[in-house]
């Protein structure tokens, strides 16, 4: 296997232009003859859709939710970044683009990097076109505010549903190709295999989620839009839907994946209660703009919040990165809060938790002012914790949010199996090895919109392609071997549900290879993963039949395959014998316990190459280099 | 986790409606057994869950129901609970329902939305694409990606912007038509285009909007709004029936420009 990169030569300013002037365009008129499948309907996927069918292209989507309109982009709460410099701050494209690369700790593609930053300011312009009603001030132009990992306002927001609103954005343009018959909508559709012939990705194999009857689709190239694998951990800020299975079984096709040790804790949550808790539920980045994170100075304090004295309290992050404050990127800010719990100075019944507290903003700005800019997250947290956040702090701590890692993809966007494209959280190609705040709705919908139109009409007008149909043999196999899995998982007749399963799961992920990493625990997991994986395929009990509605097998499909990403995610971890961003290995720290990188040895992306079940995949190196944000110790102090 | 210190458990009676899949007839179960030893900390479709495990160990099919992102944004879940969309509780998602809002002992019967709309395709779960084709005939702007001017050349009054905003925060979740005597979709359909026709940006198409909006509702069998009102009391959004009030305003605009429109369309070729 090669990685190309494909980036186009020349500076970093003018690659993008001169890269669309030197890409092959397809006529008008010949458009229509070509095909392409979307799975995936959030940003990345409703996005390029709309924006292919709108070019002429026939277009599929395909989603496991009953609407395109749900898919979990829709909770994103904070906002979206753009270059636009509203603010008259000092931002611009290349601030934008230096903060995405420093905040992804020199971890990610220069290039790539440079084109998200220049598109972001179009993204704003084709948003606010379609209408979606981002936050303004009263002269009638647009609002920003500040986030996480940068010293410029360039976030956009739409009260506190950003993510909700640009996703109705995308799918009503989306839902207006469907009208005009240009895309084909698959709801309630989860794709089981990729169908790869002669090298080239073609076509997909579905279950339809209601009949369960399995189908083939054809197409002239493939476009995976599909998110992360946050829910390898169980407990999430993910939907309870989300899953890795697309991406999974284009790995197990040929397609590289890339960096899955790069995965982001986000580090205000609402802390877990029992186990029988089914997801985390983020409170966003924003609130850090207002609130001010602290814990008792010593430790086992159980005074209530606010009988607790100003000198008695610790705001640890104003403390240990005065610059950034409680805006540290995600990343520090997530094992600073690990830190003080690991002290015994959590609070909360669990002790696992940290207070973010609203009462110097409320004193400073008034309760309305705060109720306008944050009233639905503080309801939110009021109805899950039975808590009043105006009177008493929020009790907040890091989940499982992003992945930062996914397919390996070139500047084209493109897979190392042809004709396999690759948008959004699916990819890898942006954060490097942390992600900032406001940039992941910025990343999907700059590949939706503003590359996939350009990079596939590139791949259309260079390639020629044979006539397939659903009765080649490729698949037909891919057919049998999905009709085989669902038979396989409803035989079994164990005594353990999916979910438990999924727990265990998650245990390991989080104990061994969650926030922090040594190569004891990561050995471990990776004895105790393959073990889980047989007792899955002995003990899971999946009741019914495969040709109905039948959540359970759906669900045990999907924690299979996770348990396999799994075992690849920790062997990443351990490979990569360094910290940088979100991959933490305690070996690799300051005395402060900053985290150590080893550029020298690691300054690359590692993509992993499946070998075959039984087979250790294949490690393979894109060496990164930096010629325009010079390699820096990351410093927010 | 609540904050109060001490959890408390509940013992429910439930009486859910189960159903194989469209065609077939439905019932109701009751689960007892399975429904002991709720935690007041679980949210409502947490207890389902649980409900659902203890199920599956006794070799019984579980509770199909719907739901995805269980923090009140991507409209998914939904069951009518006691009668009511969501439950009890005013502005609040089946998943956002916490068991603290039910005492021990209750009984509580669990039905999915019921409107002719909105097929049963089994158990809790419905077919809401009807939803997905009232967007497609009209509720969006037609600006093709690439086409659109720098954003602050077009100004919006920040109570117009956050006007619209109010309407664009619908969930899509049905509770309004689940709640209708009428099994209307109007409070859905007004959201969505009164969110557009509030913005200079949805001007153009405003007239096509209404009336395209309007009969595809009728279309997919939704019936028509008579100000019951009882979807403003149940959406976990808290969408006004004002909108419905603008909706009713434009549509008659729209109706009588309705000719004019319709001759334009055929341009000067």
């Amino acid at each position: 296997m090669e990685l190309k990169s494909n980036v186009p030569p020349g500076p970093i300013e003018e690659k993008w232009t001169r890269h669309k002037f030197e890409m092959k365009l397809v006529n008008p008129a010949n458009k229509r003859k070509y095909s392409v499948i979307v799975v995936g309907t959030g940003l990345a996927g409703a996005s390029a859709a709309a924006s292919l069918a709108e070019l002429g292209y026939k277009v599929s989507t395909f989603c496991y939710q009953d609407s395109p309109r749900r898919a979990h982009s829709i909770a994103a709460q904070g906002g979206i970044n753009a270059a636009k410099n509203y603010q008259n701050d000092g931002d611009s494209v290349h601030r934008l683009f230096y903060d995405t690369v420093k905040g992804g700790d020199f971890r990610s593609r220069e290039a790539n990097v440079h084109r998200l930053a220049e598109v972001s300011v179009n993204i704003i312009d084709q948003c606010v076109a379609q209408g979606v009603p981002f936050a303004r001030e009263y002269g009638g132009m647009l609002a920003n505010r500040s986030f996480g990992g940068a010293q410029v306002s360039r976030t956009f927001y739409a009260r506190g549903q950003t993510g909700q609103q640009l996703l109705l954005g995308a799918y009503q343009a989306l839902e207006r190709q469907v009208g005009l018959g240009t895309v084909k909508s698959y709801t309630r559709h989860e794709m089981q295999q990729l169908v790869v012939i002669d090298g080239k990705a073609r076509g997909i194999v579905a279950r339809n989620l209601e009949t369960g009857k399995i189908e083939s689709h054809v197409a002239d190239a493939v476009v995976l839009a599909t998110g992360g694998y946050g829910t390898v951990f169980y407990l999430a800020t993910y939907a309870k839907g989300c899953n890795a299975t697309a991406i999974w079984r284009a790995y197990k096709k040929g397609a590289a994946l890339a960096n899955p040790c790069y995965t982001q804790i986000h580090p205000t949550c609402i802390p877990v209660t029992g186990e029988y808790q089914s997801k985390l539920t983020l409170m966003s980045e924003s609130l850090r703009n207002d609130g001010r994170i602290w814990v008792p100075k010593v430790k086992g304090d159980k005074r209530p919040a606010n009988s607790i004295p100003e000198a008695e309290r610790d705001y640890y992050l104003e403390r240990k990165y005065p610059s950034f404050g409680n805006l540290s990127p995600r990343d520090i800010s997530s094992r600073a809060a690990k830190q003080v719990c690991d002290e015994g100075r959590g609070v909360g019944r669990t002790g696992l938790g940290v207070y973010l507290d609203f009462a110097d903003a409320i004193n400073r700005l008034g309760v309305d002012t705060i109720r306008e800019r944050y009233g639905n997250l503080f309801d939110m947290y009021e109805r899950i914790t039975d808590e009043d956040p105006y009177k008493v702090p929020m009790r907040i701590f890091p989940a499982s949010h992003y992945t930062m890692g996914g397919l390996w993809v070139d500047y084209n966007l493109m897979s190392t199996i042809e004709g396999l494209f690759v948008l959004g959280e699916a990819n890898f190609s942006d954060h490097g090895a942390n992600r900032l705040g406001a940039s992941a709705l910025m990343q999907g919908l700059a590949d939706g919109y503003f590359v996939i139109p350009y990079t596939l009409g590139n791949y259309f007008g260079s390639n020629k392609f044979e006539k397939v149909g659903t009765d080649h043999a490729s698949f037909k196999d891919a057919e049998a071997a999905t009709s085989e899995r669902t038979n396989r998982l409803l035989g079994i007749k164990g005594t353990k549900t999916p979910d438990e399963l999924h727990r265990e799961l998650g245990n390991i992920m989080w104990n061994y290879c969650g926030m922090g990493r040594n190569e004891a625990g990561l050995k471990k997991a990776l004895q105790e993963l393959p073990a889980l994986r047989e007792r899955f395929w002995s003990e899971v009990r999946v009741l019914g039949t495969g040709a109905e509605i039948n959540q359970s097998l759906e669900k045990a499909g999907r924690v299979a395959d996770l348990i396999e990403l799994g075992e690849l995610l920790c062997l990443d971890a351990l490979e990569r014998r360094e910290s940088c961003g979100a991959h933490f290995r305690e070996e690799h720290q300051t005395p402060d316990g900053e985290a150590v990188r080893d550029d020298e040895n690691f300054c690359h992306v590692a993509a992993w190459e499946y070998a075959g079940d039984g087979q250790a995949p294949i490690r393979h190196v894109e060496p990164l280099e930096f010629e325009n944000v010079h390699l820096q110790t990351r410093s927010y102090k | 986790m609540s904050g109060h210190d001490e959890e408390r458990f509940l013992n429910l009676t439930l009486h859910v409606w189960r159903q194989k899949n469209r065609d077939a007839q439905g019932k109701f179960e009751t689960y007892v057994e399975e429904a002991r030893g709720i935690s007041t900390d679980m949210s409502f479709l947490e207890m389902l869950d649980v409900v659902n495990e203890r199920l599956i160990h006794q070799g019984k099919e579980p509770i199909a129901f719907d739901h995805d992102c269980r923090e009140g944004i991507c409209g998914q879940c939904g069951v009518v609970i006691n009668g009511a969309p969501h439950g009890p509780r005013k502005a609040t998602t089946a998943c956002q329902l916490h068991m603290r809002s039910f005492k021990d002992g209750a009984d509580l019967t669990l039905e999915p939305w019921r409107a002719g709309a909105f097929p049963v395709i089994k158990d809790l779960m419905v077919d809401r694409s009807s939803f997905d084709r009232i967007i497609a005939s009209g509720g969006h702007i037609s600006v093709r990606t690439g086409n659109a001017p720098e954003a602050n050349a077009i100004a919006v009054p920040k109570t117009d912007a956050d006007l619209a905003m109010d309407a664009a925060a619908c969930i899509g979740c049905g509770a309004c038509v689940a709640a209708c005597p009428n099994a209307s979709a109007m409070l859905f359909v007004a959201a969505k285009a009164e969110h557009l026709n509030l913005l200079p940006q949805g001007q153009p198409e405003k007239d096509r909007r209404v009336l395209a909006m309007a009969d595809q509702a009728d279309a997919e069998g939704f019936g028509h709004c008579s100000f019951h009102a009882e979807c403003e009391a149940v959406c976990p959004k808290e969408i006004s029936i004002g909108f419905i009030s603008r909706f009713n305003a434009d549509y008659r605009d729209a109706t009588l420009t309705r000719s004019k429109g319709q001759t334009a369309t055929g341009g000067a070729g």
